[in-house]
């Protein structure tokens, strides 16, 4: 009995080949994303743990400061503290090396203090070496980690040609650091460092070793009193934790995707399953009458969807940890978001994770053949043995009103505020407007139809069926607005964020031409006589110089991006969003502080600079897409008057009238032609910026293009199924003088209509979805705001080829229907 | 462990490196007078220089035990045109141990820094030498505190100078080889009487004892041709005292013999190559290491015979992982027709392989 039964069943599913392919697909999609976001964080965060263990090595605390660093007299107080054993001064900077692309992080270590905290970080000085003598302390000399090694690719006996504060600097490389592990890094003398990278006097960071028994805590609260202002006891453990805090939006992000794939999947098993039970009625019925129980023929359907979860979920992990290493391959850990730069993680593949996504995929599956499964088990088999009594679906949901009541819960549970910095509201509001959405599906689909005139017939007879029985047309088009709405959320949202983006680089980047001595933390600047030729240059109206600075405003909260700049009293010229006050000393903080640190207009905020604390005024709130951990600005001559600091690191040139950027640029390299300044023009720049953005919302384009075909898919299939029952309604159609064309336009209405009904509610839910992801989930996530935009044009021409397609898929479909002889389709049954 | 540090291997630089840097050291010459308390103090101007003393305690039990603590300077000649915190053109280097029988191996513990202000330092004018809580400093009564822990010890200690510094060679100028550049200025201090606490293994207990401290600093030390030497400081039961050392070519022949007897009555005189006799008696091989030492010896000093024995046979130190250099530096009594006469210390260099550095061959 077993065997027949199960030949039944899986034949059923083998039978039904494409359709069980595409749930198996959608589930498999949903799975390999959800797994291979798991997995890439996962290993990147455990490399960025890895790392950290490295360079911090045996450090209990450590006491970290602004990017420009702090007096290095603190050295000592520290080291000779009564909880510390052994403390280890760090300068750590990055570089830019000749002919390459990406800065090399460079840590300036006395050597003498490392066995006792930082023992990975000891370097090995090459036995080929003609003198070795005191090579850990060579001021001209470098000891490369082997990956970065590796990736220099420095001929034997080539110096490192890096840049620092005064030009060009030659090292000569050494030895290795064979602790360092995966890390890339270079290591050389801190004195040496000290003086090469406008770091004299001046320390990053002290890694401490504390004596027995003293714990963190203590040491943090008994070297608080030592400390200047903007230097912060960390524990090692706290940097992992900001790190995994920082790119926690950006996973949740990208895993709420995967779910909402998965729940696609689940949709399209749902609407196969359904529309095979319709299928299989008569099946059922008599499996029931030879003996089958109610509650085996239900396990057995539910073993149906498993098993499409299984096969789904398997592919999908296999899919997953492909798709993982390559990503890790190509992209890197952040998957381009740039969280963890300069890390290169490995993939470790852990069996709990692809368990779980294994398991969610045949959740999906059984949850997709849950309510088909109960609808099957109540079949009377009497009635259902006598063909042609009434679709098991056609029954109206019992709760008419359960739809807008979801809609309406969406509503509030966009209020409240993000737990652990995640928006859960937020996506429990994307998920209720998804199923609020497809419970509203019936009375959508009936709006829809009754606006379709009823005239020529096919049109007629299509309506009118749409009008009878929503329940099928409800299974057809659920999928189509699954997907459609996942669609258009992330197409609405993509658009609003690049259009936002787009409009901010034009306020922060006025100018006609940049001059950088290098990248943001990094070593080079632009002296006080450079500032003064470059403003004197002909052709310039207007120099603006900026200095950038981390700052350490909160020992809880990673470093912030303190940017000094010419500012207007009333911050015109940042991209402001909200409330402004007018305020004696004011600083303008980026949108992630006013969430990070609970800020306001009008607030104080003290800002250390130079070791002191200073007390500023919150001026208002500005928009920043770059620094997602938060970012000040002041105006530069208050910062200079409290810092102390003359330096800069860019200069915003505006030109006169008359003179072109080409020009002016050949110009500087001729003036300036050892300081190694860079160059970009706002056009650049902003091509580069969208380039990135464009780059790390790729898996979004892909996972839209997904969703639409699942939901095409998801139609030819319903269609397919449907038209397979309906042979004889066709047959008996083609009896009363209906031509195959008028049958294939009535089937082609009936697509064109389920898909638009879809659609339709795909527009609603989905727009709804990317108010939600712009107002609520990012903002939450990320900290910042956008505005709202939808591309209508490309909306709507996705709107009318997703309708066309439809109906050209419900007729693919429906082909098999009208291929059979009329006499036969009507007989069939008897 | 064997990678790690090599570049650092302070000790071994200290002692071998020749010429690897250009600096302007100053040159040893037979001319100079050495003044105190001032010559006592650094001569940052010099390539070396190291403060180094020897000891034997006993406790209450009348237990046997020996100690040292050596400061090493070091000019690198490196960073000298930048000033700053972390400048590495003064290097120190701190070593001390600890010879318990009932243990039977030496307790031995490092410290190195850069010269930095209250961290490490050197003080010029008068002896005062530390890295963080080791010490050794001369007090304003004229005492001496030699201050050290370890990982299974710790002392500090007191020492107490009973005569005159003792001038090494020719009024303190000390030659090394056959070329008069390769030469030091070298005083001792001897019959140092010692009080202090002595911490083994977390028994902490008073000690007493008798010590030596030997201050020298050098541009050119080693000799070309030599490979190591063999070095004595013996204080007698008498009152009198002896520094014998020799420099060792390749074959084990000597290069150079000098060496500086105080007798009972305090006279003090230079002794030649001629007045001077090495005689190994007995090999100990390390097991750690595969070295053989020749631990026992019979001393010829002029017409005095006197046999060493060690307090134990193993007081090598493997500072190959750390400094790259292996010797043998003990406890040894002094025996005269097998009689104790004197207790002090022998130091054994350039016996193991680990006297070459990196590829450089040594004394080069």
């Amino acid at each position: 009995m077993i065997r027949g039964v199960a030949a039944v069943f899986v034949g059923g599913l083998l039978r039904r080949r494409a359709a069980s392919g595409l749930s198996v697909l959608a589930i498999a999609l949903g799975v390999a994303l959800g797994l291979a976001v798991q997995l890439i964080n996962d290993a990147a965060l455990a490399e960025f743990g890895r790392g950290l263990r490295t360079l911090a090595g045996e450090a209990d605390l450590r006491l970290v400061g602004p990017a420009s660093g702090f007096d290095d007299a603190l050295f000592e107080a520290v080291a000779l503290h009564p909880l510390v054993a052994d403390a280890s001064p760090v300068v750590d900077v990055s570089a830019r090396a000749q002919g390459q692309e990406a800065a090399i992080p460079v840590l300036g270590l006395d050597v003498l203090r490392l066995p006792a905290v930082q023992p990975a970080l000891i370097p090995r000085t090459d036995e080929d070496r003609a003198s070795t003598a005191f090579a850990g302390f060579r001021q001209a000399g470098v000891f490369l980690s082997p990956v970065l090694a590796t990736r220099l690719r420095l001929a034997a006996d080539t110096p490192l040609v890096l840049k620092g504060s005064a030009g060009a600097l030659e090292l000569a490389v050494l030895g290795s650091v064979p602790g360092a592990g995966a890390e890339s890094v270079a290591v050389m003398d801190i004195h040496a460092a000290q003086h090469a990278f406008g770091m004299t006097g001046r320390l990053s960071r002290i890694d401490l070793r504390l004596r027995p028994g003293a714990t963190p805590d203590d040491a943090a609260r008994a070297l608080a009193t030592l400390l200047p202002a903007g230097v912060v006891a960390v524990t090692p453990q706290a940097s992992v934790a900001q790190a995994r805090g920082l790119s926690r939006a950006y996973r949740v992000n990208l895993t709420m995707l995967a779910v909402i794939a998965l729940v696609c999947g689940g949709f399209l098993v749902f609407s196969t399953q359904a529309l095979s039970i319709a299928r299989r009625r008569t099946e059922f019925a008599f499996l029931r009458a030879i003996g089958l129980g109610r509650r085996r023929l239900r396990a057995w359907l539910l073993g149906e969807g498993a098993l499409l979860g299984i096969a789904g979920g398997a592919l999908g992990c296999a899919l997953g940890v492909g798709f993982a290493a390559a990503a890790l391959d190509w992209i890197g850990g952040d998957l381009g978001a740039g969280y963890f730069s300069g890390i290169a993680p490995s993939l470790v593949v852990s069996p709990g994770a692809v368990a779980a996504f294994l398991a969610l995929g045949v959740m999906a599956g059984l949850a997709g053949a849950w309510i088909p499964a109960r609808r099957a088990g109540a079949i009377a088999p009497a009635a259902a043995l006598k063909a042609g009594a009434g679709d098991p679906l056609s029954a109206a949901p019992g709760w008419p009103w359960l739809g807008p009541l979801c809609l309406l819960l969406a509503l509030a549970a966009c209020l409240p505020p993000p737990l652990a910095g995640i928006p859960v509201g937020g996506y429990a509001a994307v998920a209720l407007l998804l199923v609020g959405g497809v419970l509203s599906l019936g009375r959508l689909s009936r709006v829809v139809s009754a606006w379709c005139p009823p005239v020529p017939v096919p049109l007629g007879l299509a309506r009118a069926r749409l009008q009878a029985a929503p329940g099928q047309v409800v299974v057809a088009a659920a999928g189509v607005l699954a997907s459609s709405a996942l669609a258009i959320a992330m197409a609405v949202m993509v658009a609003s964020f690049r259009d936002s983006v787009d409009q901010w680089l034009t306020k922060v980047l006025p100018a006609e031409l940049y001059v950088r001595a290098a990248e943001r933390n990094q070593a080079g600047h632009l002296s006080v006589a450079v500032q003064r030729r470059l403003a004197a240059m002909p052709g310039v109206a207007r120099v603006d110089f900026l200095r950038h600075d981390r700052v350490i405003l909160d020992a809880g909260l990673a470093p912030v991006s303190l940017i000094a700049r010419p500012v207007s009293e009333d911050g015109h010229e940042l991209p402001l969003v909200g409330e402004q006050v007018a305020a004696a000393d004011p600083v303008w903080v980026s949108e992630a502080l006013v969430d990070l640190l609970g800020l306001a207009p009008g607030m104080p905020l003290q800002v250390p600079l130079a070791g002191r604390s200073h007390p500023f005024t919150v001026a208002g709130a500005w928009r920043d897409y770059a620094r997602q951990g938060g970012a000040l600005v002041m105006p530069l001559a208050r910062y200079r008057e409290l810092s102390g600091d003359a330096l800069a690191d860019d200069a915003a040139v505006h030109l006169a009238p008359g003179h072109d950027v080409g020009g002016f640029a050949a110009a500087i390299d001729e003036t300036f032609p050892a300081a190694d300044l860079e160059m970009a023009s706002p056009g650049e720049i902003r091509r580069i910026s969208l380039r990135i953005f464009d780059r790390s919302f790729a898996v979004t384009y892909l996972l839209e293009a997904a969703a639409v075909l699942i939901g095409l898919a998801g139609i030819a299939a319903s269609f397919a199924a449907m038209a397979a029952a309906r042979r004889r309604e066709f047959g008996m159609l083609r009896h009363l003088g209906l031509g195959r064309r008028q049958i294939a336009a009535m089937i082609a209405a009936e697509g064109g209509l389920t898909a638009a009904s879809g659609a339709l509610g795909g527009v609603l839910v989905g727009g709804a979805i990317a108010l939600v992801l712009v107002e609520v989930v990012n903002r939450q996530s990320f900290h910042w705001s956008m505005d709202y935009r939808v591309p209508w044009w490309s909306l709507s021409l996705f709107l009318v080829v997703l309708v066309a397609l439809a109906a050209c898929a419900a007729v693919l479909a429906g082909r098999l229907a009208m291929s059979g002889s009329a006499v036969r389709a009507v007989s069939e049954d008897w | 462990m064997r990678r790690i540090c090599r570049l650092a291997s302070l000790v071994a630089a200290l002692i071998w490196v020749s010429a690897a840097t250009a600096a302007d050291f100053a040159a040893v010459t037979p001319d100079r007078h050495l003044h105190f308390p001032v010559d006592a103090g650094a001569h940052p101007a010099y390539r070396i220089e190291w403060w180094y003393v020897t000891g034997w305690l006993e406790d209450d039990q009348a237990r046997s035990r020996g100690f040292q603590l050596t400061f090493f300077r070091l000019r690198t000649g490196i960073g000298e045109d930048r000033p700053g915190r972390f400048s590495p053109a003064q290097l120190l280097s701190a070593h001390a141990a600890v010879s318990d029988p009932a243990i039977g191996h030496l307790l031995h513990a490092e410290r190195r820094a850069r010269v930095s202000g209250r961290l490490a330092g050197a003080s010029e004018g008068r002896m005062e030498a530390w890295i963080g809580d080791w010490r050794l400093a001369e007090r304003s009564d004229g005492g001496i505190v030699a201050r050290a822990a370890g990982e299974r010890f710790a002392f500090d200690l007191h020492l107490q100078p009973g005569s005159p510094p003792m001038l090494n060679g020719d009024g303190g100028f000390s030659r090394k080889g056959p070329q008069p550049g390769h030469a030091s200025y070298y005083y001792s201090l001897t019959g140092l009487v010692v009080r202090g606490s002595l911490r083994v293994d977390g028994r902490t207990q008073p000690v007493r004892g008798i010590a030596w401290l030997d201050h020298e600093w050098s541009s050119e030390y080693l000799p070309a041709g030599a490979v190591g030497w063999d070095w004595l400081g013996l204080n007698f039961d008498d009152g009198g005292a002896l520094m014998a050392a020799r420099m060792r070519r390749a074959d084990g022949t000597a290069l150079w013999r000098f060496g500086t007897l105080r007798t009972a009555g305090g006279e003090v005189r230079a002794l030649g190559a001629d007045a001077l006799s090495f005689e190994p008696l007995r090999q100990w091989r390390s097991p750690r290491s595969g070295v053989r030492y020749p631990v026992s010896w019979r001393l010829g000093v002029e017409d005095l015979g006197l046999d060493l024995e060690p307090l134990m046979v193993d007081q090598e130190l493997d500072g190959r992982s750390s400094t790259g250099a292996i010797y043998w530096e003990g406890a040894v009594r002094a025996l005269r027709d097998g009689r104790p006469v004197g207790r002090g210390y022998l130091e054994l260099t350039g016996y193991g392989e680990a006297l070459r550095l990196g590829g450089d061959a040594p004394g080069r």
